[in-house]
């Protein structure tokens, strides 16, 4: 009997079999998936990344919430087509406070990963609100609602503690400030100078130009910043990553 | 030709028997073992060409040196070669005197276009044709210019633009709050609906007339006396056809109430110089263009 004729043990033995499976398993999973733990180039680091502000976090659930995710990636891959229509290609780096990550394969939507700037706040309403208004081949749903719907940030403090338990570096300072930074970026009146020290580049407007704190403004705050952190003319890729 | 008899073996069998049916042991076909065993050849080949096995430091990166990101890197510096004289030319032209048939002026068009399906159409229209409160670029009705300067200034500041400093900028107030009563903006509406001839049948000529009064005191200064606008505030024409959000009066009353203004990104920082060139020829040879 040879030694390839001794699989007849694991063959007649389920429990066996089973625990050799997990062995072989667990291979594959420490080779492809601890290095990412250890490894100092899985993610580099980016200038200008921060986690997300409180109000963009919000906005990142409704999203999340809406399931955008199911027709918009937020990914562009590292080819030429790619990166003339969407921008420079996504850096990990980009997500790395994103829990859980919109990367994606699907779209039946254009990727988002760089759509923060691209057009206007009013632009933004009303393509949620009637996307066939502004283009007429569009095939997406109307989220007129989100207008309608006025928020407070009772919540938002629980949000950033879930995010802070799963990795996100948010600092005492911008905990304890959470519900004041989330009503600073939506009124433009406010004193937001606290909200830019601690989230630069976060941008201040009343989003939906209506009055009152909406899912609308939440949701085009988080679009808005889509893609804006990193300073790509300051930005050397590293070919080796 | 005579075909060798094939010896009939009894295959051998598993030994398992269940209710008399027999498990055979046929072996596998032979091409089948050769393709396996060549995948695992090529499995271990390709480790060492590709970029694979991770060590202490970084992952192996492969004899044959490739990167996704040279890869995409290669490919744009191939097409920016293949381009990059008439790209040059292009963003380094004075684009006033692009003269038509050239290589230059056809590559501006072509590229313009493609640029503008990119960037533009989600406002403007696949066609340019605009939209309810997304101005059309097909007709000569412009906000703020209709030569190709002013577009190509447009492009590159935009309007109304928070992130730069010099782009154009204006202000309808929204004459609901507080500025107008109910009554005055009915007034107003309606002999501003007198002016343009297609809403000039739906306007009530008495509140018209009573409405000039408030047109000269509130809307003259942009909308000029005769309220044919003034383009170095992008106030609008009134006495045209065009109506950039509707011809109706509810519609009329709810630009009088709201001052609304469209607001368009500056683009100078994400499209390259070529790009803006190339955008503005081709929206000023659509048809309107100065």
């Amino acid at each position: 009997m040879g030694i390839l004729d001794k699989h007849v043990v694991l063959e007649k033995n389920a429990t066996l079999l089973l625990v050799g499976s997990l062995l072989v398993v667990t291979v594959g999973g420490i080779v492809e998936i601890a290095p990412l733990f250890y490894l100092e180039n899985t993610i580099e680091d980016v200038e200008g990344v921060r986690p997300y502000s409180p109000l963009e976090l919000e906005g990142r659930n409704i999203y999340i919430r809406e399931g955008c995710y199911v027709c918009h990636s937020q990914m562009i891959r590292p080819m030429r087509d790619e990166v003339e229509r969407y921008g420079h290609y996504s850096l990990a780096a980009e997500s790395q406070y994103d829990h859980p990550f919109q990367w994606g394969s699907k779209r039946t939507g254009p990727d988002l990963a760089r759509v923060g700037g691209r057009y206007s706040d009013e632009w933004h309403v009303d393509h949620l609100k009637d996307p066939q208004s502004v283009v007429p081949e569009s095939v997406m749903p109307k989220y007129a609602f989100l207008a309608d719907r006025l928020i407070e940030p009772k919540y938002i403090e629980d949000l950033m503690k879930a995010n802070q338990i799963v990795g996100v570096p948010y600092t005492d300072e911008q905990m304890e400030n959470a519900e004041a930074d989330w009503l600073a970026q939506a009124d433009p009146d406010s004193d937001y100078d606290g909200l830019l020290a601690r989230y630069p580049k976060a941008q201040v407007r009343n989003f939906d130009g209506a009055p009152g704190v909406s899912e609308m403004d939440a949701l085009i705050a988080y679009m808005q910043m889509l893609g804006t952190l990193v300073d790509f003319s300051t930005f050397t890729p590293d070919a080796s990553r | 030709m005579s075909k060798k008899p094939i010896e009939k073996k009894e295959p051998e069998t598993t030994g398992h028997e269940w209710d008399g049916i027999q498990e055979f042991n046929n072996p596998l076909p032979r091409w089948w073992v050769w393709v396996f065993y060549l995948t695992i050849i090529w499995g271990v080949w390709y480790t060492i060409a590709y970029p694979a096995w991770p060590l202490i430091k970084g992952a192996t990166a492969g004899y044959m040196g490739y990167s996704t990101r040279a890869e995409v890197a290669a490919e744009i510096d191939r097409f920016t070669a293949l381009n990059g004289e008439l790209e040059a030319q292009l963003a380094s032209a004075d684009i006033t005197t692009l003269e038509q048939g050239t290589d230059l002026h056809n590559y501006a068009i072509q590229s313009g276009r493609a640029t503008f399906a990119t960037f533009c159409s989600q406002c403007h229209g696949s066609g340019a044709a605009g939209n309810v409160g997304y101005p059309n670029l097909l007709d000569n009705d412009w906000l703020w210019g209709g030569t190709i300067e002013d577009i190509q200034l447009t492009l590159q500041h935009g309007i109304r633009s928070e992130d730069d400093a010099d782009t154009r900028y204006s202000e309808m107030p929204a004459f609901g709050d507080d500025y107008l009563s109910d009554e005055e903006i009915t007034q107003v509406v309606n002999y501003v609906m007198s002016l343009s001839p297609v809403t000039k049948p739906d306007a009530d000529m008495a509140l018209a007339a009573a409405g000039e009064t408030v047109f000269v005191d509130n809307c003259t200064s942009c909308h000029m006396e005769d309220g044919t606008g003034d383009r170095s505030q992008g106030a609008p024409n009134l006495t045209d056809a065009i109506w950039l959000y509707g011809d109706s009066k509810e519609a009329i009353t709810e630009i009088v109430t709201t001052g609304p203004f469209g607001v368009m990104p500056a683009w100078s920082g994400k499209l390259s110089q070529s790009q803006i060139n190339a955008v503005s020829a081709y929206v000023h040879q659509l048809g309107g263009g100065e």
